[in-house]
């Protein structure tokens, strides 16, 4: 079947299955299970809209639990096994940890992924937060916030291409297309560098193309807390005689700290998320491997599922302080 | 802040440069590749993109006809070879200068001759032109080379559009991927907010034991990276016989998307004045009523942002795309993992990447531009507390 007319099908297989799952459900409820009527309508009531909000939550409930509560712990328990042939499983503890961590190209990633949690947060973070505020007050700051926002449409795989054409290289004889080398001889470089095969630093221009694309969502949070500072906390600043930069850091900052927060963990969790840049970049060679592309590699090259899953679990691991955070700060909130 | 501190003028002048500075360094990139998507494969190598706004000053070296072939015999010992030194060639651009010598380049204007010793002689017009006289020993042998120096104008081509869009033979072309990555968005943008936004109203207005603790886990699963769920969900759809297709990758972007639309329209939702549902209610409507009459068309940004988030998601999205839905076949590959298919095969032909990247970055750029209100607004409910 022509996947087009497949997915129209399952649009209106989809859409529908809900609109009639939702209002079939309801109707049952109030029509055929406990009808408001009748000698018992108080208490038919009472129980419809007992049940009721299950009725709703069902589908994503459903959905939540098989798609990401239920793997979470399944890829626990493969992280304990080994595959063995015939589709047989056997327990081997922590093996799969330990082998994983004597494997060099395991410690390559943790290493460069540190280094990305350390950068790319904080300059994505600073880039965000000096461009919030110097287009503050510009009369064409909307246009420029727009541009710097913009790679946040394009795709991981569309900014490796455009950040290939950066640090492309040519031969030294012939003209440089790549615009780094261009500039790097123009500034008195001696000869045209492949960027990507120099080890430890091209991590760092892997790393830039993280930050170039998550720099306009920064901005864009950071630019509304700036907004809501209320006017007189500057305005007394001022005329108290503090100058512009102690304005910012003294007055501003420690008002914003809790968005500076939020937006610096969102940054963390994508970071540590990386995947589709070194894998369509260098593919984790020249010392550039992350965990993701490790795990990656381990499941569906190597087709090893213990340490596969051994490594995501260290994704998780890494993950949790901010999933606790989150969580702790969305019931203080609703209290 | 401004009417009270006043601002100098030097500092106005260093706060628009330097947003200048910053702009042009995050706009840069993007425009290297678009420019370089309308350069042919020869142009991309001869020259960076940002000279090709630009007319460019470039030194052609071309060869006269083979003289053995076209000489003339015009008597007395004379030979003449004639022609177009562009060989008819539509030339745009202008000459500047021509040599015979690559050792004094720019010697002779255009339509004057030059003497290369002996009474051999060289004419070449502007238009391409040329004569060129000598003895039978002159013109014979290999042809004449000329250094002409030319400007040609800013030269921008459709072809690559062409070849990557449209081209019957291209078998690396972007048009199939391009149905497939529709395939793959629409339904994946669709079925999670209808399946979110139930849930998300039961979440908001209903009163049930457990609503604190299920927000919680939303809030949780959040931040979930879909990495562990790979292994687990695979041998899920094997086992259920999905497999790896469009049903499996619908399903898959559905799950992961869930906890951000839950939590986006409950955050929305939760705002909404309570007065209006309460009216609702004592004038006897139920809650099916009261979502789709009341909740559901007050929640359009917020149902919008989501829309729009989920739709750049699956857009770009390769990994899940990758694991749920390529199979060895490559019917159904999706424009990311066909880029880096290209990456792999066609490093250095960057008139096709850069066609190829700028086809899949142009429809979330469309609509990044077209509702950026309600994609910043949605970024706003979801991370400012």
């Amino acid at each position: 079947m022509n996947p087009a007319l497949q997915g129209l099908i399952t649009i209106i297989i989809g859409v529908g299955g809900c609109v009639g799952y939702f209002y079939g459900a309801n109707l049952f409820l109030d029509k055929v299970l406990f009808k408001p009527t009748g000698p018992n309508a108080g208490r038919n009531i009472t129980r419809a809209n007992m049940i009721r909000p299950w009725l709703f939550l069902m589908p994503a409930i459903l959905a939540l639990g098989i798609y990401l509560a239920y793997p979470v712990f399944a890829t626990l328990r493969l992280s304990f096994l080994e595959r063995l042939p015939g589709n047989q499983y056997a327990f081997v503890g922590f093996d799969n940890y330990t082998k994983m961590f004597a494997e060099p190209k395991f410690i390559e990633a943790m290493r460069n992924n540190v280094l990305w949690l350390v950068v790319v947060p904080a300059a994505a973070t600073g880039f965000g937060l000096l461009a919030a505020q110097l287009t503050d007050r510009l009369r064409w700051g909307n246009i420029a916030k727009s541009i710097i926002f913009m790679p946040m449409a394009i795709s991981f795989v569309g900014a490796a291409v455009i950040f290939k054409l950066i640090y492309e290289a040519r031969p030294e004889d012939v003209a440089q297309i790549g615009i780094l080398n261009h500039l790097y001889l123009l500034f008195g470089g001696a000869e045209p560098q492949q960027w990507l095969q120099i080890p430890f630093w091209n991590s760092f221009f892997l790393m830039a193309v993280l930050i170039w694309i998550q720099t306009g969502f920064a901005m864009v949070i950071l630019s509304a807390a700036l907004r809501g500072i209320p006017e007189e906390t500057v305005e007394a600043a001022i005329i108290d005689g503090a100058n512009p930069f102690q304005i910012f850091f003294k007055i501003k900052i420690p008002q914003i700290m809790s968005t500076i927060v939020v937006v610096w963990t969102t940054i963390t969790i994508a970071t540590l998320k990386v995947f589709d840049i070194v894998f369509a970049m260098t593919n984790g060679q020249w010392e550039t491997q992350v965990l993701a592309n490790y795990m990656y590699d381990k499941l569906f090259r190597a087709n090893d599922w213990g340490m596969g899953s051994a490594s995501a679990m260290i994704i998780m691991l890494m993950v949790t302080p901010i999933l606790v955070w989150n969580v702790y700060n969305a019931r203080k909130e609703m209290q | 802040m401004d009417a009270i501190a006043g601002r100098k003028p030097a500092v106005v002048w260093a706060l628009n440069i330097s947003v200048v500075l910053l702009v042009a360094l995050w706009l840069f990139p993007t425009l290297g590749l678009l420019i370089s998507s309308f350069r042919t494969g020869d142009q991309i190598t001869a020259s960076g993109w940002w000279s090709a706004l630009f007319p460019a000053e470039q030194t052609l070296q071309i060869r006269a006809a083979d003289p053995d072939d076209n000489r003339i015999d015009l008597g007395n010992g004379r030979f003449l070879v004639e022609g177009n030194i562009f060989d008819g060639k539509a030339f745009e651009g202008e000459m500047n200068s021509w040599a015979t010598s690559s050792r004094d380049l720019g010697a002779n204007a255009p339509g004057a001759t030059g003497d290369l010793g002996d009474d051999e002689t060289f004419t070449l017009n502007a238009d391409g032109a040329y004569r060129w006289e000598g003895n039978d020993d002159q013109i014979s042998g290999r042809a004449q080379r000329v250094f002409i120096e030319v400007t040609t104008p800013p030269d921008f081509t459709l072809q690559n559009y062409n070849f990557v869009l449209f081209d019957e033979d291209n078998s690396e072309g972007m048009a199939k991927a391009f149905f497939n990555t529709l395939t793959v968005v629409i339904p994946a943008t669709i079925i999670p907010i209808l399946i979110a936004a139930f849930a998300a109203y039961a979440l908001a207005w209903m009163d049930f034991p457990g609503r604190a603790l299920l927000i919680a886990i939303v809030v949780g699963l959040l931040v979930v990276p879909l990495q562990l769920a790979l292994i687990p969900l695979l041998s899920l759809h094997n086992a259920i016989g999905i497999g790896k297709g469009y049903l499996g990758v619908w399903l898959a972007h559905t799950g992961f998307g869930l906890p951000l639309a839950i939590y986006l329209l409950r955050n929305y939702m939760v705002g909404l004045p309570r007065d209006i549902i309460e009216n609702a209610k004592v004038d006897g409507a139920t809650d099916f009523q009261i979502f789709t009459k009341i909740i559901l068309p007050l929640s359009f940004p917020a149902l919008a942002s989501f829309a729009i988030f989920q739709f750049l998601w699956t857009w770009n999205d390769l990994l899940v795309a990758l694991v749920f839905l390529i199979d060895a076949s490559g019917q159904t590959t999706v424009m990311t993992k066909q880029i880096v298919e290209l990456l792999g095969t066609r490093g250095g032909d960057w008139e096709i990447l850069a066609t190829s990247a700028f086809v899949s970055i142009a429809v979330p750029l469309g609509v990044f531009f077209a509702m950026q209100k309600y994609l910043v607004r949605g970024l706003l409910a979801g991370s400012v507390k």
